[in-house]
């Protein structure tokens, strides 16, 4: 397979899955505005969102104040934005676009359509808009197509590709998104343990679907620990960081064993590290060494784990 | 002016064979089925993502090319007249590269002003005395023909370097079929649908001698912000292949190398959908990023094939145009069974005060214009239009060519108020390798305007299916 293709189908899957973070992130805001606050109103979570996409500075240079229109209007239309959600499905449909031929019918079709879609609303006036629909029907689409490439795609290297993909953007998402929390409370230590401490973990696992498989997993009551174990080290939590490793480590040695031993697989390597690492440690002692400095932790080894995957396979060298 | 009617026998009244159960089929059809349908097609259309961008005109960079649901239809015949006319043109341009790359016979017998030749920008010195497998340069050859009677048909360009719209010739097909079902079941229809096979197998057939293996072959496009980009991924699709960049090749020795996730793969032909210029900045244009630097040298040395070849281009010019019923003569010691459009060259005296004194009769076109920019239709155009048009004229007589206003044929075309005529051209693609081949069919642009006689989609055109009835 071209080395650009693969790289296409590599973003193509990442972008889409970002999409979808950046559409649960405004969601999670959401529904954090929507518990009584402090006399500040709710500039502090509206804030979280934004250090958690990790674009805090751009916003601020465009948008200046932090308003829950500007925000909205941020991570779901901005183009300026990178990871909004129209800028990550534009890029998306246009990777999908350059490797068609390594594309189903069904996935471009569903991938277009799902993009076609998306311009129309973001023709429509905002005013007319309902905010919560929009977060539905941007996962419904991502599903749309993630469906497509299960069911119809080659089991091929082509379908590593993209199945890496999600898998990276999913544990990187799980980990912002987790982090969020960490902005919310950074300025309120004492919150935690309250009322609204649990309200706020609530709504991160409904932001991340995961709010019934959560009671089905652990039962009673939300607690912080809970919460973090089943998002980052329960094996049967489909978006957990552990499930995420596990699937891209897998995908990784499928690409080893077509490839073989020609073909350097240090990403392979790191990926299997990292999944060790998280098999071998418990939740407790996450929280005692810092449960942002982890989580920061993961997502720069996430980014190494992607450095590789290009050097061994989607530059084209010996 | 009158025009030959497709449909129609000569008596204007009576229904042509070819067309008599279409007739059928319109006047059954209920109004609002029709608007069903054409929504269905435009949907269809999107979803595959057939969408056409025109250089520099801005708007909606997914534009849709409108199509138009009432075929387009030859009779057995008609369509072995033309196959033979169309397939004696490839064989007599493609003589004609091989000559004037080499002892250039037909310059010496004084049959074409070797300034013609050797002066033309499309002649490309970098290639002179290098012969590629089977003496063929240019491999697809899109032949544009246009019909003014019952038995006339005429050439008006011969496109040899990289021709498109093959890929409407096949979507439009797949959409009338899924459509339609009925028409094709009732009707005996030559297919299309093995073109993609028929070009990969043209094209490995004239891989290099150095490779022995099976001929690995690919796409080479501009890129995905080319006008053309889907047509480039729908053939590679089709005929199982990569699609390449330039920046996904490479020479390393006397091959070329595609970068691959298992390190670089060795490729041995080349379809470049890349113009000439742009192929190699090491041999030509130095500021090309869509090439591949050194990829002229593997080509010299028999390292690669490149389709159609390096300086193909020289035999579709349009002043080579006004040549090659002399080049099927001088060749092939044959009567050209197509003919070709009177053809003015301004740099003539004569001719260019034929044309001064008659600008209002004529269309006049650039000598390297394409896409029906940079032309003057006379009849169609106002004294001022006109006007303007010979200040260009007087200050570079040399650049352009002039041609009478063709009587273009029209055939039946959906219409806001039912159905109408409107002109049409017909574009049929010419496969050589070491067979030459044409699949029954081609594209058939149509002019969707009233009136109008200008087919380029950039201005207005259309496309529809184009069936060749088997016998």
């Amino acid at each position: 397979m071209l080395s650009r293709t693969a790289a296409n189908l590599f973003w193509m899957t990442r972008h889409l899955e970002r999409a979808e973070t950046s559409a649960r992130l405004l969601d999670v805001g959401q529904r954090i505005t929507l518990l009584p606050n402090t006399a500040e109103g709710y500039q502090n979570e509206w804030k979280s969102l934004l250090n958690a996409s990790g674009n805090a500075a751009l916003y601020a240079e465009k948008h200046g104040d932090v308003t829950e229109e500007g925000i909205s209007e941020f991570l779901f239309f901005d183009r300026d934005n990178p990871s909004s959600v129209v800028s990550s499905f534009e890029k998306a449909r246009e990777s999908g676009r350059i490797v068609r031929t390594a594309l189903t019918g069904q996935v471009w079709d569903a991938l277009n359509t799902s993009y076609q879609g998306l311009r129309k609303v973001e023709r429509t006036p905002r005013g007319q808009l309902d905010m919560a629909g929009l977060t539905d029907l941007v996962t419904r689409n991502a599903s749309t197509v993630r469906g497509a490439i299960n069911t119809t795609q080659l089991r091929n290297d082509g379908w590593h590709f993209m199945n890496l993909g999600y898998g990276i953007e999913r544990a990187d998402a799980t980990a912002r998104i987790l982090d969020v929390k960490y902005f919310v409370l950074l300025p309120h230590v004492e919150f935690i343990g309250s009322e609204l401490d649990t309200y706020q973990w609530q709504v991160i696992l409904r932001s991340l679907s995961a709010h019934r498989a959560f009671h089905w997993a652990y039962g009673g009551d939300i607690t912080a620990t809970r919460v973090a174990d089943f998002l980052i080290l329960n094996g049967e939590s489909p978006r957990s960081l552990i499930t995420s490793l596990y699937e891209t480590v897998w995908h990784l040695e499928g690409l080893g064993r077509r490839y073989g031993d020609g073909v350097p697989a240090h990403a392979r390597d790191k990926a299997r590290e990292l999944l060790e690492k998280l098999q071998t440690t418990e939740i407790d002692q996450i929280f005692d060494d810092g449960l942002h400095e982890f989580l920061s932790g993961i997502i720069s080894e996430l980014a190494e784990v992607t450095n590789l995957i290009h050097a061994d396979y989607l530059t084209g060298a010996v | 002016m009158t025009y030959f009617n497709e449909m129609y026998d000569s008596d204007g009244k009576s229904v042509r064979e070819p067309y008599a159960m279409l007739r059928e089929w319109v006047e059954t059809m209920p109004s609002d089925l029709r608007q069903m349908k054409q929504a269905e097609a435009e949907d269809l259309f999107r979803r595959i993502g057939i969408t056409f961008a025109v250089y520099g005109e801005g708007g909606d960079p997914d534009r849709l090319i409108p199509f138009d649901m009432m075929p387009r239809v030859f009779e057995q015949n008609e369509w072995r007249r033309l196959e033979r006319g169309i397939k004696q043109r490839a064989r007599a341009l493609n003589a004609f590269l091989r000559d004037v790359y080499g002892r250039a016979e037909i310059l010496r017998a004084g049959r074409i002003p070797s300034r013609l030749v050797y002066q033309n920008e499309a002649y490309e010195k970098a290639v002179v005395g290098v012969v590629p497998p089977r003496g063929v340069y240019s491999h697809i050859i899109g032949t544009d023909l246009v019909r003014t009677g019952k038995n006339e048909f005429f050439v008006l360009e011969d496109n040899c370097r990289t021709p498109s719209g093959v890929s409407y010739m096949l979507e439009n097909r797949e959409i009338m079929m899924r459509m339609f079902p009925d028409l094709f079941r009732t009707n005996r229809i030559e297919p299309v649908d093995q073109y993609p096979n028929l070009l990969r197998r043209t094209l490995e057939s004239v891989a290099p001698s150095k490779c022995k293996d099976r001929p690995t072959c690919v796409i080479l496009t501009p890129g995905h912000f080319n006008s053309a980009y889907y047509e480039h991924s729908f053939l590679a699709n089709l005929m199982g292949v990569e699609l390449v960049e330039g920046q996904d090749l490479f020479v390393d020795g006397e091959f070329v190398y595609m970068r691959t996730t298992q390190g670089p793969k060795r490729v041995d032909v080349i379809y470049r959908r890349l113009d000439d210029p742009y192929i190699d900045p090491l041999c030509f244009r130095p500021d090309s990023m869509l090439g591949v630097p050194g990829l002229m040298d593997v080509y010299r040395s028999g390292g690669v094939s490149i389709c159609s070849a390096p300086g193909a281009g020289v035999a579709d010019d349009k002043a080579i145009y006004t040549f090659v019923p002399e080049m099927v003569r001088f060749y092939l010691g044959e009567e050209p069974i197509l003919k070709n459009v009177d053809t003015w060259t301004l740099w003539k005296d004569d001719d260019y005060k034929y044309v001064m004194d008659n600008l209002p009769d004529l269309v006049v076109k650039e000598v390297h214009g394409s896409g029906g920019y940079g032309m003057l239709v006379g009849p169609k155009s106002t004294k001022d239009e006109i006007e303007i048009f010979r200040k260009k004229i007087e200050a570079n007589p040399s650049n352009y060519i002039a041609q009478p206003t063709l009587s273009l044929s029209t055939a039946p075309t959906f219409v806001e108020e039912g159905v109408a005529p409107r002109h049409v051209d017909l574009r049929p693609f010419c496969l050589c390798g070491d067979r030459i081949e044409l699949v029954p069919g081609g594209l058939t642009r149509v002019a969707l305007r009233e009136g109008s006689l200008v087919v380029n989609s950039s201005q207005g055109g259309g496309v529809k299916d184009t069936w060749v009835l088997s016998e």
